[in-house]
């Protein structure tokens, strides 16, 4: 048995059935991290103590017989914006290069319940706020498929670590398609699921009505798995909602056939890169095979996503970053005289280029004599966002899109311009104003061997239609 | 141009950053570049929308009820001990970067 390329029903059974054991799988993807991460810089901390403990502890269960939980023994990565209890949490960022959490993230501390083993954390853009993980204060990830190019972002260590077998699957967090878009440029698969399906509860906060916590997974089937374990209400986090769990793994093989399926022009125009278009296309013309019905559907404000977006996400942001004050946790400047000028200058030195520019978009947005022009008008046209999906899922069971306009990009080609990295999320960021939940998973690859993703959107806490959708996708493909 | 030089200087004051001088200009540039994007949404005529704040007071909940209603399952009564306990005290300390075993020390904070 190759202990490296596994999906988590394989290694959950190797080790049930006493073929391997837990610190096996463990200490192999260690070897694998050693040989391979050198060259992609996925990893930012490895947390070996609580992962060795916790695979003794499964191996122990398998050996008096036990049956193990869904995620037993299964080495894992967690985005390095999730705390985790005494293992190093600096959300990519230097202000909290020293922080060490004195709690678990809910998702972390329920996949290891489920029996998972944290083998570290993965780099990510600064606070989560990027395309390309080039924002990261640590440097940047390299995609495995092609070294000169970037993972995606902002979860670019946590899709690069499962696409290179550096783990099994990983978490990360989507505030604007931050899973979606690196599991479709690293080839993998990304689901982020409806705001409130996943505790926040520990996810250090970008923007709070925005913020997903959701799995990056070789296979459809692992994220279901993935997602039943890390589902449902935490009293932690009141936004976290009560809506009971279904068991997604088993309505995965339900048939496709006879599902509704929106296909919107506004997703499929001017910026589409026409191999991207093309892998699409097909990927649509497979589903209709397997049964499916093709609607055309019309989200008609689509263009104006991106700047709502951008004003919502920095507003919220400016407020949220407030708290790095360099007196509780965060980093302190040196040499100081008053407090005024540690909060400047602590944050000046902390912080990098595109946290700094984004806390003054939204400041400025927020601030008295701009708030209606900018941040009001925001929050109505995402009504108006949001209404286009219900209207359209009046019609369908699914949308379904390219996850990005382009395959994975040079590093450096956009990181200049910022305006053009915000558009790389164009087809993501709406299912995150509206709060539903989306699916990448691939779709075939360009003439230079680059993954393409298919972007599959659902309506809200229906995550088993879209994983239903992707699977037959995937198992058809 | 929307955003001055001096809008830049108010807003850092107000974000709690200094910026260097090389800062302040990129930050003019870009904030006016992103801000003439953004321009577009007034093409759109909202003033029969309502604004949204958030998603969970659309979904997942009982649509049926108004206001603070709709949380209820999110609410609780007070209670002595939290649901999880506070931290102890030497464990909330242990991120500062400067403390005594009582407090979190600052610079002196009455600038005079």
């Amino acid at each position: 048995m190759d202990p490296i390329a596994l999906t988590i029903d394989a290694a959950r059974s190797a080790i049930q059935e006493r073929k391997t054991t837990a610190l096996a799988l463990a200490e192999a993807h260690y070897a694998r991290i050693q040989k391979e991460d050198g060259q992609i810089g996925a990893f930012l901390t490895l947390s070996k103590e609580r992962a060795l403990e916790q695979a003794d502890r499964i191996d122990r269960m398998a050996t008096e017989g036990k049956p193990l939980p869904p995620l037993a023994g299964v080495p894992v990565g967690v985005k390095d914006v999730m705390s985790t209890r005494g293992v190093r949490t600096t959300a990519g960022s230097r202000i909290l290069e020293k922080y060490i959490p004195p709690y678990d993230c809910t998702a972390v501390a329920r996949l290891e319940a489920a029996g998972a083993v944290v083998l570290g954390k993965m780099n990510c853009d600064e606070f989560a706020m990027g395309s390309s993980n080039e924002n990261s204060g640590y440097g940047p990830v390299r995609n495995p498929r092609d070294l000169t190019r970037v993972p995606g972002g902002s979860s670019g260590g946590s899709a690069a670590a499962v696409a290179a077998d550096m783990a099994v699957f990983t978490l990360g967090s989507d505030t604007g398609g931050s899973i979606r878009q690196p599991a479709s440029f690293c080839g993998v698969v990304g689901l982020m699921p409806t705001y409130g399906r996943v505790s926040r509860y520990g996810l250090i906060a970008f923007a709070s009505s925005l913020d997903h916590i959701g799995p990056l997974t070789k296979t459809v089937k692992d994220a279901a798995t993935v997602l039943r374990a890390i589902a449902g209400r935490d009293p932690m986090d009141s936004t976290s909602a009560e809506v009971p769990v279904p068991d997604y793994s088993s309505e995965l093989d339900k048939p496709v056939r006879g599902l509704k399926l929106g296909v919107a022009k506004e997703y499929l125009g001017e910026g589409l890169d026409d191999e991207v278009r093309q892998a699409v296309e097909s990927a649509i013309e497979k589903l209709k095979g397997l049964g499916c019905e093709i609607v055309p559907v019309s989200l008609p404000h689509t263009p104006y996503a991106i700047p709502t977006y951008y004003l919502i996400a920095t507003a919220e942001a400016s407020s949220n970053l407030a708290r790095y004050d360099g007196v509780r946790y965060s980093h302190r400047a040196r040499g100081v005289k008053t407090l005024s000028e540690m909060y400047r200058r602590s944050r000046d030195e902390g912080f990098g280029a595109e946290v700094k520019r984004r806390i003054m978009l939204g400041t400025y947005a927020l601030s008295a004599g701009y708030y209606d022009a900018y941040y009001l008008k925001a929050q109505k046209v995402r009504t108006l966002l949001t209404r286009d999906f219900e209207e359209a899922f009046r019609k369908v069971d699914a949308i379904v899109t390219p996850t990005s306009p382009t395959a994975a990009f040079r590093l450096g080609e956009k990181s200049n311009d910022p305006l053009a990295m915000y558009l790389a999320d164009i087809y993501t960021v709406t299912a995150d104003l509206a709060g539903i939940p989306g699916i990448s998973v691939p779709c075939g690859e360009t003439r230079e061997k680059l993954p393409i993703g298919l972007q599959i959107l659902g309506k809200h806490f229906h995550e088993a239609t879209i994983l239903r959708v992707a699977h037959a996708y995937e198992q058809a493909a | 141009m929307k955003v001055t030089e001096k809008d830049v200087a108010y807003v850092a004051d107000l974000a709690n950053l200094e910026l260097t001088e090389d800062e302040r200009r990129g930050m003019l540039r870009d904030l006016n570049s992103i801000l003439d994007y953004v321009d577009r949404l007034n093409e759109l005529d909202t003033s029969d929308v309502p604004p949204m704040a958030q998603v969970s007071d659309r979904y997942g909940v009982d649509q049926a009820k108004q206001g603070s209603e709709r949380f209820a399952y999110a609410s609780r009564e007070d209670i002595l001990e939290g649901l999880r306990k506070s931290l102890p005290h030497d464990e909330a300390l242990a991120n500062a970067p400067d403390a005594d075993e009582h407090f979190f020390r600052v610079p002196k904070v009455i600038e005079r």
